[in-house]
């Protein structure tokens, strides 16, 4: 089969676009989940604080601004079609060149440092981005963005629950993590697990559960109850809108699992707030 | 209701919040996050003066987004205050006398509060173009190396937020969950 050529600056428009459009516009996903809990939230405050975030979400889109000032650190998913030739640059250069070009020319907060401990300078241009690519069969290549806030990702944790603790044990650690996390990471919360891999594979997955839409499940029908059950036992915590109180602590939670080993049951709870932003495009 | 008070505080202002009070406020205020309270608190550690007086100010815990043309200022909504807890007792034994800022604080920022009669508001997190519609002027007064962490001086006209921690040391975050949480 031939090569199909991509060249570096579709990918860089690309990735330009999908950060901008997600930090500029609410997703349909959470602007629905939004109207949705302003019929079940029982605080006032509660409500008072998702009738502001509607409002913020209506100024972000008509002025073209961020929603949230915590613009993130841009992370991808990539599936890369192994018969894909990416010409006029390398494939990570042309992502970071959009994410560049939406950070500095789309008015986003630039958070990166270029040294986490020892020299905290800010990189200018929120590069470099987090990426995860996977190599698969065919011509094209898709690509999940997302613009990850880190008041909510401080709240994270993971742990390497051992198979005796079994269906309980990964209810405990979710639940554990998110009451810990309380009012902190911006209620509502989007709330990504993953379950299985090996250590650094169940945080990715975590990670990719927040890039799903709030309004889609797991497709084990038996992970999908679980999401609601963990869900309904979120939105029982009080943390409520704002962690002001109330009955919407959580506008979804997602759960992503992968094969583990047999000494193994590994839990990662990635935490998101309800600027939830992603997007996704296939080149 | 809705109180409407002007920047900076006045104490009988300050001393008739209770947590849980929605209010408007008016007026300067500053700027600072994590990066310039390390700063800050550096200076003191070497008993050196700071670039600011933080007497009778309300500080905004805020690393705006940059400012379209014609914007005074970017996004700008609160980030979690837990991350000043370690330096904000010595701002407030300076005479800091508001805090803006999202989220818990520890028991010693608690006691302080309660110590040196000052209040903590918490505005809405994420509520970034919204809050920015209430900043009408923002300029750097220090510290323009940090970028978006640089101490700005804002002329806000009702910013609207909340008492979370008042100065009795009444908690909206403690009281106000409960109500909800079902066990």
């Amino acid at each position: 089969m031939a090569a199909r050529v991509i060249q570096a600056d579709e990918i860089t428009k690309a990735v330009e676009k999908l950060l901008l459009d997600c930090n500029y516009f609410i997703g349909k996903d959470i602007a629905c989940a939004f109207e949705c809990s302003l019929k079940t939230e029982k605080s006032p405050i509660g409500k008072g604080v998702i009738e502001q975030l509607i409002e913020n979400s209506k100024i972000a889109a008509e002025e073209k601004v961020p929603l949230c000032q915590d613009t993130g650190m841009a992370v991808f998913f990539v599936e890369y079609g192994q018969n894909v030739v990416v010409e006029g640059g390398s494939f990570e250069d042309a992502i970071n060149e959009g994410v560049r070009k939406a950070y500095v020319g789309g008015y986003l907060r630039k958070s990166v440092v270029r040294d986490p401990v020892l020299d905290r300078v800010n990189t200018g241009d929120n590069t470099p981005a987090i990426i995860h690519t996977r190599i698969v069969p065919g011509d094209k290549i898709s690509i999940l963005a997302g613009s990850k806030g880190f008041g909510s990702e401080n709240m994270s944790a993971i742990k390497m629950l051992t198979p005796g603790a079994g269906l309980e044990g990964v209810k405990k650690f979710i639940l554990d993590t998110v009451d810990h996390a309380g009012p902190t990471p911006c209620p509502p919360m989007v709330i990504g697990v993953g379950i299985g891999g090996t250590f650094e594979e169940c945080a990715i997955l975590a990670k990719k559960a927040t890039l799903r839409a709030v309004d889609e499940h797991n497709p084990d029908e038996r992970y999908a109850a679980l999401e609601k059950e963990l869900l309904e036992e979120v939105n029982k915590m009080g943390f409520g809108p704002g962690g002001l109180g109330g009955t919407t602590t959580a506008l979804g939670l997602n759960i992503e699992v992968y094969p583990t080993h047999i000494a193994g049951m590994p839990v990662a709870v990635n935490i998101c707030c309800h600027a939830a932003r992603h997007g996704h495009v296939t080149l | 209701m809705t109180k409407r008070l002007t920047l900076p505080l006045k104490e009988e202002d300050i001393l008739n919040l209770r947590a849980g009070d929605s209010v408007l406020l008016t007026g300067p205020m500053i700027t600072g996050r994590d990066a310039a309270h390390k700063r800050l608190h550096e200076l003191l550690a070497q008993g050196k003066e700071l670039p600011i007086d933080i007497k009778g100010e309300t500080i905004y815990y805020v690393g705006p987004a940059p400012a379209k043309e014609g914007h005074a200022i970017g996004p700008a909504g609160p980030t979690s205050s837990y991350r000043m807890d370690q330096f904000t007792p010595e701002l407030l034994d300076l005479g800091l006398k508001g805090i803006i800022g999202k989220g818990i604080r520890n028991q010693e920022v608690i006691d302080s509060l309660v110590k040196n009669k000052a209040v903590y508001f918490a505005a809405i997190g994420g509520a970034a173009a919204l809050l920015a519609h209430s900043i009408k002027k923002a300029e750097v007064l220090c510290y323009d190396d940090l970028g978006t962490e640089a101490i700005r001086r804002l002329e806000v006209e009702d910013f609207p937020c909340f008492v979370a921690i008042d100065c009795e040391g009444n908690n909206l975050y403690a009281t106000e969950a409960k109500k909800y949480r079902e066990d």
